[in-house]
């Protein structure tokens, strides 16, 4: 017996590291977010609210719910595949209330040349024009309807 | 009010399980979205690229993007005949404003190519981060949990494609998200919805009817820097050669 007599102060130094260890438990608990660990060694949390930031543009879905019109002469046009919001901008907002913003009609005599400016680095076979030699100054839906833009007979369309 | 001791004892187990819906955060945001049955990446069609930078400005509004930093930017290529192994390479502020004109006398060839966090499987930029705030997600993107981040940034200097920064004000790293916020909703990234030549297209590879298993099979497509080793899954159709 003379060995446990003699051995009390290791029982109490156990003791405290059992006592800190469970503080440290305790602890962790508390610091640890509850998804850490749920799908790998990050918070499974933050994938939840990376999808819930708010929308910029609505996608061209939204669009075509209410401008069928528009739709109609887009799509045997040329620019069938191009989306409302490749030219209009980010409308989200005025897709859930559109009388809380009312889109301002982009400047064709900016927009157009972004993409059909000429250029020996753009793809050959993609239309492109010397604006000023092209259009003399005009804007470009003196001749082009822009949802539609080829040149038919009698004008723009 | 008194609270006795019985009811003390009720009520601590009560606020423990109310503290634990606290630490768990926010809900899903997108509950008819399984990620289990997604693998996203991209494919870059670079024949079809214009270089408008309609894809960096998309970004830009989409993503609150900081002036001067980018997630996705243009680059415009230039091979000369000379020297094929020494492109020059230009992104004015990423491509957003256009590109200055090609002078007549300059021979050789121009492209654009367009470039984006190319969500690696293997990504080193997770790989080196000490405090778990950027991952690969079960369905393939590599995102940073800017709550977690610490800004050492290991991650932006991790990156082979430099597709990382410090985010200004947020002092956290930042990177393309591959509009995580959108695509668990069904709709495409903002690059993609306003891309006009469809240049750049959202592709779900788990998905069995999406037209990139057959575009793979019938076009020479690469991912950049496949030396790396990284498992890029941003696939890029007509590559030249002197891009990297």
């Amino acid at each position: 017996m003379s060995f446990f007599k003699d051995a009390g102060h290791l029982f109490r130094f156990v003791g405290i590291f059992v006592l800190l260890f469970i503080i440290f438990l305790v602890a962790r608990g508390y610091v640890v977010p509850k998804s850490f660990g749920q799908y790998g060694h990050y918070r499974g949390a933050a994938m939840g609210e990376i999808a819930a930031h708010p929308l910029h543009f609505a996608g061209h879905q939204a669009c075509e719910t209410c401008h069928v019109d528009v739709q109609d002469v887009k799509k045997n046009g040329k620019h069938a595949h191009v989306n409302c919001e490749a030219c209009h901008g980010p409308l989200a907002k005025h897709a859930d209330d559109p009388a809380s913003m009312t889109p301002t009609k982009p400047d064709t005599a900016t927009l157009c040349v972004r993409c059909h400016a000429a250029s020996a680095a753009r793809p050959k076979n993609f239309p492109q024009v010397q604006a000023e030699e092209h259009s003399t100054g005009l804007p470009c839906e003196t001749c082009h309807q822009p949802h539609s833009p080829a040149m038919t007979a009698g004008g723009a369309k | 009010m008194k609270i006795t001791r019985r009811q003390m004892l009720v009520l601590l187990p009560a606020a423990a399980i109310a503290w634990e819906h606290v630490l768990a955060g926010t809900p899903e945001a997108s509950p008819n979205y399984t990620m289990s049955e997604h693998w996203w990446s991209m494919l870059i069609d670079i024949p079809k690229c214009i270089g408008c930078g309609n894809c960096v400005r998309a970004c830009q509004e989409e993503n609150e993007v900081p002036d001067g930093f980018f997630r996705t930017w243009v680059e415009r290529y230039h091979v000369s005949d000379e020297d094929m192994t020494n492109p020059v390479v230009i992104s004015p502020n990423g491509g957003k404003d256009g590109f200055p004109p090609v002078a007549k006398e300059d021979a050789g060839k121009y492209f654009f190519v367009p470039k984006l966090c190319n969500h690696c499987v293997d990504s080193p930029c997770t790989q080196v981060c000490p405090v778990g705030a950027t991952f690969v997600t079960p369905d393939g993107v590599v995102l940073v949990d800017q709550k977690y981040c610490l800004g050492c940034a290991y991650c932006v200097q991790a990156c082979p494609y430099g597709c990382r920064y410090i985010h200004p004000q947020k002092e956290v790293a930042d990177k393309c998200t591959l509009c995580y916020h959108r695509i668990t909703k069904g709709l495409t990234t903002a690059c993609c919805e306003a891309c006009p030549t469809g240049a750049r297209q959202l592709v779900d590879l788990k998905n069995p009817n999406d037209p990139i298993h057959e575009f793979l099979k019938t076009h020479a497509v690469q991912i950049l820097k496949p030396q790396m080793a990284t498992g890029a899954k941003v696939f890029y159709n007509e590559l030249d050669g002197s891009v990297r």
